[in-house]
C-alpha cells in the first residue's frame, strides 16, 4: 500500500516547479556518510488484502476473553462494552484530530473533555480533574510529584497493598532523585496501620492507599491514616477503581487530596494492556499544580459559552524546564471512551454493574468454601479476592486446558476477579475445577 | 449552543439493564460494612441511547481531524491514518486480550511486539527497543532515565547537566528537569543549526548528554551531526535523538548511523497511527547495545519458536508504565510498516519533504521565510511582513486559515523565530490540496493589506469566535455544576 496521493508524474512536475530535478536533491544537505544507500531491510510493501490476511492470522494465534471466560483482574478488567461506545469512537473527527490547540475549531473535543472532567469529579467527589494521564501507575507517579512540590518534601509512604506494578513505576521514576519511596509491607491483606503510622512524619509528602486494594479487599484504616498524614501536613493520595465508586465511599468522603485510578474499566478494551487511561482529580487547592491538559469554560467575543485548554502556564510547551510535568499527549480518546461509557450506562447502570460484580464474587467465594477451598484473606472485598491453591501456575494451566483463563498468580493463591460478564455456569465450573484438587 | 450532556438529562430515560442471573441476590450492605459504602449521591447524566449517539455525533461535527482536511501542524506529523489499521486494532484477537493471560494464549501479540522491535531497529539503526512508553514525552523520559542509569552504573555521579538546544521542543527541557538534570541551553547559529562553538564551550565532565531533534524544529537537517556526536562522545556524554521529526529522514538516513545512543519514536507521528484528539500515542525507545541492559522490563524474547516476556534483567531501570505499552497503537504502527515496506517508507519521506519544500517555495515573497533553503518535512514561515505592514500577527493569520477550511500550523514555535508558523504538510497531501492551501495563505496576505479587519475578527465560520482565554485561566471553571 501507499498512502501518498501524488503519482510520479505529479511529483516530477512539483520538483520542476521548485527548480529541482530529482527527489535525491531534496536531501543534498544530508552528509554523504550518513545517507542510507540501500532500502530498509523490512520487506516489500503489502497489498491491503495480504496485510489483512496477515493481521487476521496474527490475531488468530491468540485466545481472547470472548472465547474463554476470563477471571483475571489485577488492574485490568473484562467488563462489558456497550455497542454504542465502539460505534461513536469510529467518528474520525475525534480520532484523527490532534490536541485541541485551536479552540474555535475544536469545540466538540474540548466540550467532551470538559464533560469527562465533570464525570471524574462526580465519581470521585473531588473538585477538579485533568484531561487524563497514561495509566494508573504513571498517574500515581505524577501525583507523588504534585505532593512533593506542594509540600516541599520528598518522602512517599506507600501501603504494601497498592498494586505492585504501580509501586514498581514509582520506584523507577524515583531515579530522578526527587522522591523517596517507602513501601510498608502488608502481610495481612490490608495496609499495616502501625507500621504506616510509624513512617508518617514531618518529611512525609504523601501517603498512598488503594481502595479496593490490590488483593480486592477494603482498606479499613483510611480515616486514621488521613488524620495522621494531614496532621503532619502531608497529602493523602488515593488510588481507586472507578466501577467501585458507584457503591463505595468516594475518596472525597475519605478526605483524599489527590485521587488517581485506572480508567480502563470504563468502556476501554483490554487490548493486551493498553491504551488505557489514568485519571487524576484533586481538591481545588492543587489545581495549578496538576499535570497535563485541563479544559475550562469561558466565553467568546459575543459572550457565547465556549471551552478552551486552560492554565497552560503549568505545561511544558510554555514553562519548558520549569514545568512540573513533561506530559504532552495523554489518552484523550480513551477518556472520551470513558465518557461515552458512563453516559451510556448512567448512574443506575453503574450501580447495577457494581452490585452484580460484587454479587458474583460473593457467590464464587461461597462456592469455593463449599468445595473446601479457603480464602487467602478473610476480609471484605468488592469484586476480587485471592483463593488459596497449592500450585498457582499449575492450576492456571489446568484451567486453561479446560477452557478457562484463570487468575493472577500470587505465591500461594490465585487472585480472581468477577465482572458482570461472568455467569453462574462459568463460576460453577471454575469452583468445581479448583475444588477437584486438594489444597492444603 | 450545544448543551452539555448533563443538561440533556431526563430522570429515568437511561434504559441500560443487566441480564438476570440465577444466584442468590445479595444486598451490598449485608456483605460490606456500612462505613465503606457511598453516602454521597452519584450524579451521572440520565440519557437515552439515541441521545448519547446524537450528542457525541454533534460534538464530532464541532471537531476537526485529518479526515476533514489539511492539518499542517508542524512537528506533529498529521498524516492520513490508514483505515485497515483501525479495523485490525478492533479484532477480538487483539482488542480482547487480558495483559496477564498465559503466554501460550498470546503468542500472536508477543510475536507482533517482537517483530516491531526488530523493524524499528532496522529503520533507525539501533540495537534494541522497549515499546513500553505511552507517548513521545514518556519516551523522552524513559530515554533520559536510561542515560542517567548508565552514568550511575559507571559511578560517574558528576554528570548532572543535560544540554538542550534553544530550538528544542518544550518536552526536552521539561523531561530533563523531571528526571533530575539541570538544563543547559545550547544556542542556534545563524544558519539555524546547533552552534558548535557554544556546544564545545558547554560540553564538559558534568554533562550527561545532549538531546537533539534531527531534522530540527526549523525543519533543517543538522549537517554537522557527525561533529556534534564526536564532541558529545569525546566529552563522555551520550547523544539523545528526539524522534518527533523522523518523518523528515525515515528511509533516507538513520539516527543510529549518526552516533545517537538513545532514540525515541512517536508512532502516532511517523508511523501513521491516529492522534485521538490528544492521545493515545506510543513512544518506543531504542538504544545501542551497550545501553540495552538498562531498558525497562519486560522485553519480549524468543526461544525455540515461542515468545515470552523477559523480566530477568537485573540492570533494568524498572518499569515506566503499567503492562507493556499502548499495544493497540503499536499494532497499527506494525501494520503501517508492513503496508509500506522499506522502499515505501523512504518514498513517504521523499513526498513529505517535497510537499514541505513546495509550499516553502511558493510562499516566497509573500511571507518571510527566515531559513530559505532546502528543508526537510517542515519549515518555518513568519508573518513578520504582515506584522510590520498591517499589524496582522501570526495568530490572526492562523485564525483566518480556519475560515478557509484549514487547521492552522503550529504557531509561535520555535521560540527563536518571531511570529513563527511551523508548517508540516506531510506526504499524504496531493498537489491540488497544497495549491489550495498556498492560495489561501496568499489570499490572507492580500486581505492583510486590503481589509485587515476581516483577519482580525477571524474566524467567522466556526460555532464560536475568539475566546476569552485570560478569563478562563483567572477564574478556572473546569467542571459543570447544576444551577442552584
Amino acid at each position: 500500500m501507499t498512502y501518498t496521493p501524488n503519482p510520479p508524474s505529479v511529483s516530477q512536475a512539483m520538483l520542476r516547479s521548485i527548480g529541482l530535478a530529482s527527489m535525491e536533491e531534496l536531501f543534498a544537505d544530508v552528509p554523504a556518510d550518513v545517507i542510507l544507500n540501500q532500502p530498509l531491510n523490512i520487506g516489500e510493501a503489502h497489498s491491503e488484502i495480504a496485510l489483512r490476511r496477515h493481521l487476521q492470522e496474527m490475531a488468530n494465534k491468540n485466545i481472547n476473553v470472548d472465547q474463554f471466560p476470563c477471571f483475571l483482574g489485577a488492574g485490568a478488567y473484562d467488563h462489558y462494552i456497550p455497542a454504542v461506545v465502539e460505534q461513536m469512537l469510529w467518528r474520525s473527527e475525534f480520532y484523527t484530530a490532534y490536541t485541541p490547540y485551536q479552540p474555535e475549531l475544536s469545540q466538540g473535543i474540548l466540550q467532551a473533555i470538559f464533560e469527562y472532567q465533570t464525570l471524574i469529579c462526580n465519581l470521585t467527589g473531588m473538585d477538579v480533574s485533568n484531561a487524563s494521564l497514561y495509566d494508573a501507575g504513571t498517574a500515581l507517579a505524577e501525583a507523588c510529584h504534585v505532593a512533593c512540590e506542594a509540600s516541599r518534601r520528598s518522602k512517599i509512604v506507600v501501603a504494601g497493598t497498592v498494586n505492585p506494578q504501580y509501586t514498581h513505576v514509582l520506584t523507577s521514576y524515583s531515579i530522578s532523585g526527587n522522591t523517596e519511596i517507602v513501601t510498608v509491607a502488608a502481610p495481612d491483606g490490608t495496609a499495616d496501620l502501625d507500621r504506616m503510622l510509624k513512617e508518617i512524619d514531618k518529611q512525609t509528602a504523601a501517603v498512598i492507599i488503594q481502595q479496593p486494594n490490590f488483593y480486592g479487599h477494603l482498606e479499613d484504616n483510611i480515616k486514621i491514616l488521613e488524620q495522621a498524614v494531614h496532621k503532619q501536613k502531608g497529602l493523602l493520595i488515593m488510588c481507586v477503581d472507578p466501577i467501585s465508586l458507584a457503591v463505595l465511599k468516594s475518596p472525597a468522603e475519605w478526605g483524599a487530596d489527590i485521587v488517581v485510578g485506572e480508567g480502563q474499566s470504563l468502556g476501554n478494551n483490554l487490548s493486551f494492556g493498553g491504551p488505557y487511561l489514568g485519571f487524576m482529580a484533586s481538591t481545588k487547592k492543587y489545581i495549578r499544580k496538576l499535570p497535563g491538559r485541563i479544559v475550562g469554560e469561558t466565553v467568546d467575543l459575543e459572550g457565547r459559552r465556549a471551552f478552551v485548554l486552560t492554565l497552560q502556564a503549568r505545561e511544558q510547551h510554555i514553562r519548558r524546564e520549569q514545568a512540573l510535568s513533561n506530559i504532552c499527549s495523554n489518552q484523550a480518546l480513551n477518556a472520551l471512551t470513558a465518557s461515552i461509557y458512563l453516559c451510556s450506562i448512567g448512574a443506575r447502570g453503574l450501580r447495577a454493574i457494581a452490585n452484580r460484580c460484587h454479587q458474583l464474587a460473593v457467590y464464587a467465594r461461597d462456592e469455593f468454601l463449599n468445595k473446601g477451598l479457603s480464602m487467602k484473606y478473610e476480609l471484605p472485598f468488592f469484586r476480587e479476592f485471592a483463593v488459596k491453591v497449592d500450585n498457582p501456575a499449575q492450576m492456571n494451566k489446568m484451567l486453561l486446558e479446560n477452557g478457562i483463563i484463570g487468575g493472577y498468580e500470587l505465591e500461594d493463591s490465585l487472585l480472581l476477579a468477577f465482572t458482570e460478564k461472568r455467569t453462574r455456569a462459568e463460576i460453577d465450573k471454575l469452583a468445581a475445577l479448583l475444588g477437584g484438587y486438594n489444597h492444603d | 449552543m450545544t448543551k452539555l450532556i448533563f443538561e440533556k438529562s431526563v430522570p429515568g430515560s437511561n434504559a441500560f439493564f443487566l441480564p438476570p442471573v440465577d444466584i442468590p441476590s445479595v444486598d451490598l450492605s449485608a456483605t460490606i460494612p456500612q462505613d465503606f459504602l457511598r453516602q454521597d449521591e452519584l450524579t451521572l447524566p440520565d440519557v437515552s441511547e439515541v441521545e448519547v449517539v446524537r450528542h457525541f455525533t454533534e460534538l464530532s461535527h464541532r471537531s476537526f481531524g485529518v479526515d476533514d482536511g489539511l492539518y499542517p501542524l508542524g512537528s506533529c506529523t498529521m498524516k492520513y491514518n490508514p483505515k485497515i489499521n483501525e479495523w485490525a486494532a478492533r479484532l477480538p484477537g487483539f482488542a480482547s486480550l487480558h495483559p496477564y493471560q498465559p503466554e501460550s494464549t498470546v503468542q500472536g501479540a508477543l510475536e507482533l511486539m517482537y517483530n516491531t522491535d526488530k523493524m524499528l531497529c532496522e529503520i533507525t539503526g539501533m540495537d534494541r527497543y522497549t515499546l513500553q512508553p505511552a507517548a513521545g514525552a514518556h519516551g523522552e523520559m524513559t530515554g533520559v532515565m536510561i542515560i542517567k542509569a548508565y552514568h550511575q552504573d559507571r559511578q560517574d555521579s558528576k554528570r548532572t547537566k543535560m544540554l538542550v538546544p534553544d530550538s528544542a521542543h518544550g518536552t526536552n527541557p521539561a523531561t530533563a528537569n523531571v528526571v533530575g538534570f539541570e538544563v543547559v541551553e545550547i544556542k542556534s547559529d545563524e544558519e539555524g543549526l546547533v552552534d558548535l562553538g557554544d556546544l564545545r564551550s558547554k560540553m564538559n565532565d558534568e554533562v550527561a548528554g545532549l538531546m537533539l531533534t534531527n531534522p530540527n524544529t526549523l525543519g533543517l537537517f543538522e549537517t554537522n551531526i557527525m561533529e556534534i556526536a564526536a564532541i558529545v562522545h569525546e566529552g563522555g556524554g551520550l547523544l539523545y535523538y528526539d524522534g518527533a521529526n523522523l518523518n523528515g529522514m525515515i528511509g533516507v538516513a538513520r539516527p543510529g548511523d549518526m552516533g545517537f545512543d538513545v532514540v525515541h519514536l512517536n508512532l502516532h507521528k511517523t508511523f501513521g497511527t491516529p492522534h485521538g484528539g490528544g492521545g493515545p500515542g506510543s513512544g518506543p525507545v531504542g538504544v545501542k547495545s551497550f545501553l540495552a541492559p538498562f531498558l525497562p522490563v519486560p522485553l519480549v524474547e524468543k526461544k525455540e519458536e515461542a515468545y515470552y516476556f523477559d523480566y530477568d534483567r537485573p540492570q533494568s531501570l524498572g518499569r515506566v508504565k503499567d503492562f507493556y505499552g499502548n499495544f493497540g497503537v503499536i499494532l497499527k504502527a506494525y501494520a503501517y510498516i508492513l503496508a509500506l515496506g522499506g522502499e515505501g517508507l523512504r518514498s513517504a519521506c521523499e513526498h513529505a519533504v517535497l510537499n514541505a519544500n513546495y509550499i516553502r517555495h511558493h510562499l516566497r515573497g509573500v511571507y518571510h521565510i527566515p531559513f530559505d533553503r532546502i528543508c526537510k518535512h517542515e519549515f518555518i514561515a513568519s508573518s513578520q511582513y504582515q506584522m510590520e505592514e498591517s499589524h496582522i500577527s501570526t495568530l490572526d493569520v492562523a485564525k483566518r486559515l480556519i475560515d478557509y477550511g484549514y487547521h492552522p500550523p503550529t504557531i509561535y514555535f520555535p521560540l527563536i523565530v518571531k511570529e513563527a508558523m511551523m508548517i508540516e504538510p506531510t506526504e499524504t497531501e496531493s498537489q491540488a490540496r497544497l495549491d489550495d492551501f498556498i492560495k489561501a495563505l496568499k489570499d490572507i496576505a492580500r486581505e492583510a493589506q486590503e481589509n485587515s479587519e476581516l483577519i482580525k475578527t477571524a474566524p467567522r465560520t466556526t460555532p464560536v469566535n475568539r475566546l476569552d482565554e485570560v478569563g478562563a485561566a483567572r477564574k478556572p471553571k473546569v467542571k459543570w455544576e447544576a444551577a442552584q
